[in-house]
């Protein structure tokens, strides 16, 4: 039976139908999960999103989001959800950028993209050229820097507090009580992307202190088969039990008290 | 005083204009962050031709925590009470998507009772939010009984939610796989009784008390018209699309859970106004106390999370004999479950229309992206062109009309 998420209608032939309305500004099609995404060409965004609004009639835009890849030649990917409430039907139209290439804005087919086209500005610092109102919307007046950037910290850098001596809002850098705390819970079998302690010493030179210079190879194993190999002298546990004539009887003292076996006699 | 009067009647020249004749400039006025008609934390910058609207720029932002960023550090479970969290006025609403998101990314099976248990709940959180919403927005306008009323459902759904999860309002009670726990039987019989009895009796008081009323028409009846286009364009979802005459119900178009084994009607409205918003709303609370009844009758036994020991943490009971069930316990509650890579955007029909979660998983056991999709972003967005040419006192109405939680809105 599988997952009970909302039952998206499937439309037979609707990947080839919209691959053949983008055309050549189709980069990648993902059939995932069923739900459809296709990447397209960023300059041809809002001709590839007219034709979907108007040729296969997606007539609603329900979001944009964008998605941090720090490791791609263009980190960012923006995806639009496209919602058709004539055949009842969702696709995903994907676009990449990264901090300096600006992405054509869909304000002009869709009003709502404005705000979330700010939304995306504001957290990843994608640029929509074309947005006329590309002010930051969710964070503070006045802040720096983009939130949802895999490389932002998640404690941020500027905390604020109400000063009793300025009787005013102060805004002062981060300072943390205790170190922030991460748990990834990767086993080291299934391949933990840090080094854990310890492990440093298996490939080579660890940043602090040096490593210590490795023993000198040996060409015959070592064995402990015959006595003299295992380096022991004679057992010392039988030569103590051997007593000499005048040693003398084990004095009875206050510091044995309490151990059993030696009591003193005469407190009897 | 004759000179002055005399002097005045023949004064008619534009250059050199009197009192009367002066220019009034647009002025500019700050509604909110802090106003009870805003419900949160919303500053409208209105510029203002004497009472009547010519621009309104919402500034949101406010009570924004970065929920979304801090669940990328969390497991898929410990992300799950942040949902709550989010529109308070309906957690259970934002769950619902999230548990989703992850169940189509696992592709899980949920039990029958589990489905049901959440479509009933989700109802239940329907008429919860409905009731503030409704409430407050005849407040808005004016009206106070009617809220005061409302919160005695209210309530008593807040009571329902303790007893099914331990918390009032902020339940964590949906569980990828199922929800949480199973609720006692006396629970739903009390629920039965309460949606036969205690339920209708009280709201429908309420509603004979505004519904006709003259003075609400007026404030309500042909203010912001959202036409289809329009609704369609401004990205609109729930009762703010229907208002608008569309009749799209993500329970209907595309049924997740069971609502596709329950029988209800999906009201539209005719004149696109406030009015119709509201009646849009009153008409889906009697539709949600349906959806209940049938759940409760159709409800089976049997068990309330999945069985996959993988995703969902077993009984305590069988954690004390099984050794096994220890281990997945543990493993459950430290590391948590991975999901593999994909993403997906999952949409239900939260009580303020469609709330999406889009998940990108990279096939650990923490959510890559979490992208929430907030109702109240887009409404709130129309604020300016719906608010152009009404008057002052008429952003109150529009506001309670549109059912906006900033908790959500600012994530």
């Amino acid at each position: 039976m599988g997952h009970s998420a909302p039952k998206i209608a499937t439309i037979e032939g609707i990947t080839q139908e919209i691959e053949a309305i983008l055309g050549s500004m189709l980069v990648e099609t993902v059939d995932h999960a069923d739900e459809l995404s296709f990447t397209v060409l960023r300059d041809a965004l809002p001709q590839a999103m007219t034709l979907l609004r108007d040729r296969a009639q997606y007539q609603q835009l329900m979001e944009i989001a964008g998605v941090d890849y720090p490791d791609r030649p263009e980190r960012f990917e923006v995806a639009y959800h496209l919602l058709s409430v004539t055949r009842n039907h969702r696709i995903r139209v994907k676009v990449s950028t990264d901090e300096d290439l600006p992405v054509p804005t869909v304000t002009h087919l869709w009003p709502v993209a404005g705000w979330l086209e700010r939304e995306v500005f504001d957290m990843y610092g994608v640029v929509f050229e074309g947005n006329t109102d590309l002010r930051r919307i969710l964070t503070d007046y006045g802040f720096k820097g983009h939130p949802q950037r895999k490389d932002f910290p998640l404690t941020g850098y500027v905390e604020l507090r109400y000063s009793e001596e300025d009787k005013r809002v102060v805004y002062e850098p981060v300072k943390l009580a205790q170190d922030f705390r991460s748990f990834d819970f990767m086993s080291p079998w299934e391949g933990a992307e840090y080094i854990l302690p310890g492990d440093e010493k298996a490939k080579g030179e660890a940043p602090g202190a040096p490593t210590p210079a490795a023993s000198p190879a040996v060409s015959t194993p070592k064995t402990t088969e015959k006595k003299s190999d295992t380096g022991a002298g004679e057992a010392a546990n039988k030569a103590s039990q051997v007593k000499s004539a005048d040693a003398p009887a084990k004095p009875a003292s206050a510091t044995d008290e309490g151990k059993g076996a030696a009591k003193p006699e005469d407190k009897a | 005083m004759a000179d002055y009067l005399e002097k005045l009647d023949h004064h008619t020249d534009a250059a050199d204009p009197t009192y009367g004749d002066t220019e009034i400039q647009n002025y500019t006025i700050n509604f909110g962050p802090q106003h009870p008609a805003a419900h949160g934390v919303l500053r409208l910058v209105m510029e203002l031709e004497g009472e009547i609207v010519e621009r309104c720029d919402p500034h949101v932002g406010l009570l924004h925590r970065g929920t979304e960023k801090l669940i990328e550090y969390k497991t898929y479970l410990q992300a799950l009470p942040y949902f709550d969290r989010l529109d308070y006025c309906s957690p259970l609403g934002m769950e619902h998507s999230y548990v989703l998101a992850i169940e189509k990314l696992l592709n899980l099976e949920v039990p029958l009772r589990a489905q049901y248990l959440r479509v009933f709940f989700a109802e239940l959180t329907r008429i919860c939010n409905h009731m503030l919403n409704l409430g407050s927005h005849v407040m808005d306008v004016g009206a106070m009984t009617p809220n005061l009323w409302l919160f005695e459902i209210r309530e008593d759904c807040l009571n329902f939610f303790e007893r099914a999860s331990g918390a009032r309002m902020h339940s964590a009670y949906f569980r990828p796989g199922g929800v949480h726990q199973d609720v006692p039987l006396k629970l739903l019989t009390d629920i039965a009784d309460w949606l036969d009895g205690r339920l209708p009796r009280l709201f429908e008081d309420a509603i004979s008390l505004v519904a006709d009323n003259r003075i609400f028409k007026q404030r309500n009846v042909d203010i912001a018209i959202v036409s289809k286009e329009d609704a369609l364009k401004w990205g609109f979802s729930g009762p703010m699309l229907r208002g608008s005459g569309i009749a799209w119900d993500i329970r209907k178009a595309q049924p997740y859970d069971v609502y596709d084994r329950v029988d209800f009607d999906v009201p539209v409205g005719t004149q696109y106004d406030c009015y119709d918003r509201f009646m849009v709303r009153v008409e889906e609370v009697r539709q949600s106390v349906r959806i209940m009844k049938q759940c409760l009758n159709d409800m089976p036994e049997g068990a309330i999370a999945s069985f996959d020991r993988k995703v969902s943490p077993p009984k305590r009971g069988e954690m004390k004999r099984s050794m096994e069930a220890l281990i997945h316990h543990f493993k459950l509650y430290t590391e948590g479950f991975h999901v593999p890579a994909g993403e997906v955007y999952v949409a239900t029909e939260s009580p303020k229309g469609e709330f999406g979660v889009y998940l990108v998983a990279d096939g650990s056991n923490k959510p890559y992206r979490c992208k929430i999709r907030p109702t109240a972003f887009s409404h709130l967005q129309a604020m300016d062109f719906m608010m152009k040419g009404h008057m002052l006192a008429d952003v109150t109405a529009v506001l309670g009309s549109m059912d906006i939680v900033f908790g959500e809105c600012d994530r």
